[in-house]
């Protein structure tokens, strides 16, 4: 499909959901009650068949932190942005899609790992590079002790 | 005497615990400091846990404090033999998010040093592979010719490794007089030692039993963990993004996307060794096309990328490179994301090496081509 086609197609099927088109990708913003439910048809349905995750990453955005997932259906070739919100700082939890997709398991925990965003239903989400009670760098209120990337 | 055969052959009396050993992050296979938490049954696999971090350099987060022509910098120290790459990976992403066109010539070079460096990546896995199954010699093989590859970057770029050839709009110093009659050299050169690699390797009885149905991986294991270059395709994954996704010279050039669907060691190994053909056939189809004009369009000096999110994809030598970067429209990123083809393939090695001796476990993660930086950004 090509971006117009797919966002017309999503937004038939999804009409709670925030859809636009950006400069490259279609953009779907979920709710994060709906994110599993959402990834499942997304990956299951003939017309979209996104089965292969390329890329899941975490953003801390002053209001609010945002799990990105860039999806891709290798029968079809087209590509979408789906993004899911939380606006609980202090303890961030979204619902796992690795049972969806299984690469997502370690990208979580990378994003778990950095930015602190807990995963509902992850079988085994403990931190990947750091030690436990290091803080989660990539947030923006994260204070940089040893001063390592300002100087 | 009697009593060592009573042993040997009543399962009874066998101590048959599984254990685990530690694999790393020193042990020479692995490449890099990688530790595996390995769960043994004797000498079979039950399980295998990787372990990152120990060189974890936090570069997202630097690159959130330096401008974007400085994150280039950066993504050398990633996937350090396909630095190239990586630079072009940022460098188009600024690029696109800017809608700046750069010059036809900038195209063709970014090209055949993507392929030079792709080149100089697969002769180096070619001969840590031997190495790692116990072939010494096939290291002095590669790394002599891959020597020649090594000259011709130092000669145009002024580094060997990290050559830091990309900027954002274009490439920092035009190629070197020299560097049209080097390459065609060396594909000549090279061109005859293919054979001899697979004379010394590929037809190997040895290498072959070590190798043939060995850490088999289906197509819908590696789409759903994400495995992608050369590990993807052998299991005829159709992930090249140089066919799907052209950029740069790409579009202009005929060559075959190298798919296997045998989704072994054996079948890994041979997608790379035929890449490289396709690889020197995309470098003749370039080299004596480069067009006149400038090697970098004028940017402002100091570049601001428009509020938004950009992402660029791109084929190293491991499979798909992506650069996620989300700008509020300062001089540097709000936040930059890198996919890394490493690190998705690293977690499909349970799945693969599963039910298989431990000495295979060393092939099949050869054939994985892991760069550990790349995997621990």
């Amino acid at each position: 499909m090509t971006n117009d086609e797919l966002k017309a197609y999503l937004l038939d099927k999804f009409p709670s959901a925030e859809i636009t088109l950006g400069t490259q990708y279609v953009q779907m913003i979920v709710a994060s009650a709906d994110l599993h439910q959402t990834a499942t048809l997304l990956k299951d349905a003939k017309e979209t068949s996104f089965d292969y995750l390329i890329c899941l990453s975490g953003v801390d955005y002053p209001e609010y932190m945002e799990v990105v997932y860039h999806l891709e259906s290798v029968s079809l070739r087209h590509v979408m942005v789906l993004k899911v919100r939380t606006s609980d700082r202090a303890n961030p939890a979204i619902d796992t899609v690795s049972d969806i997709w299984i690469t997502a398991k370690y990208h979580e925990r990378e994003v778990y790992d950095l930015l602190g965003v807990h995963f509902n239903n992850h079988t085994d989400l403990r931190r990947l590079f750091l030690e436990d009670g290091w803080g989660f760098p990539l947030r923006k209120d994260y204070v940089d002790e040893i001063r390592i990337v300002e100087r | 005497m009697s009593e060592i055969k009573e042993i040997m052959f009543n399962s009874d009396r066998l101590a048959t615990d599984e254990y685990l050993v530690n694999m790393g992050p020193q042990h020479p296979s692995t490449h890099g400091v990688l530790r595996m938490l390995v769960k043994l049954e004797g000498e079979k696999v039950l399980n295998i846990q990787p372990h990152i971090g120990y060189i974890h350099s936090g570069i997202e987060k630097m690159c959130e404090a330096i401008s974007y022509p400085q994150i280039i910098h950066l993504t050398d120290r990633m996937d350090y033999l396909s630095a190239h790459m990586n630079n072009e990976a940022v460098a188009l992403c600024v690029e696109n998010a800017l809608q700046v066109e750069v010059p036809e010539r900038v195209k063709y070079i970014r090209t055949i040093m993507d392929e030079l460096a792709r080149l100089a990546s697969h002769q180096l896995w070619w001969c840590v592979m031997g190495m790692d199954l116990g072939a010494l010699t096939t290291f002095f093989y590669g790394l002599r010719d891959r020597e020649m590859i090594l000259d011709i970057f130092e000669e145009t770029c002024g580094a060997r490794l990290t050559v830091n050839y990309n900027l954002p709009g274009g490439v920092m110093f035009d190629i070197h007089p020299n560097f049209q009659k080097r390459v065609k050299d060396f594909i000549t050169y090279f061109r005859k030692k293919l054979p001899e690699y697979d004379q010394l390797l590929t037809g190997n009885v040895i290498f072959r039993e070590r190798t043939e149905g060995i850490g088999h991986l289906s197509l819908a294991d590696a789409i759903a963990y994400g495995v992608t270059g050369p590990s993807g395709r052998a299991s005829g994954f159709s992930n090249d993004l140089r066919k799907h996704q052209p950029y740069s010279a790409y579009p202009l050039v005929k060559f075959n996307e190298i798919l296997d669907h045998r989704c072994d060691t054996l079948a890994r190994y041979e997608v790379r060794m035929k890449e490289m053909h396709e690889s020197l056939s995309i470098i003749e189809q370039l080299i004596d096309n480069i067009p006149e004009g400038d090697y970098a369009v004028k940017m402002k000096s100091v570049i601001k990328l428009p509020e938004g999110e950009f992402y660029q994809r791109v084929e190293t030598a491991r499979g798909e490179f992506g650069v996620y970067i989300v700008s509020d429209g300062k001089k540097n990123p709000y936040r930059v994301k890198f996919r890394s083809p490493g690190f998705s393939n690293l977690f499909a090695l349970n799945n693969m090496a599963k039910g298989h001796k431990i000495a295979d476990l060393v092939a099949i993660m050869s054939t994985l081509d892991l760069v550990i930086p790349d995997i621990d950004r």
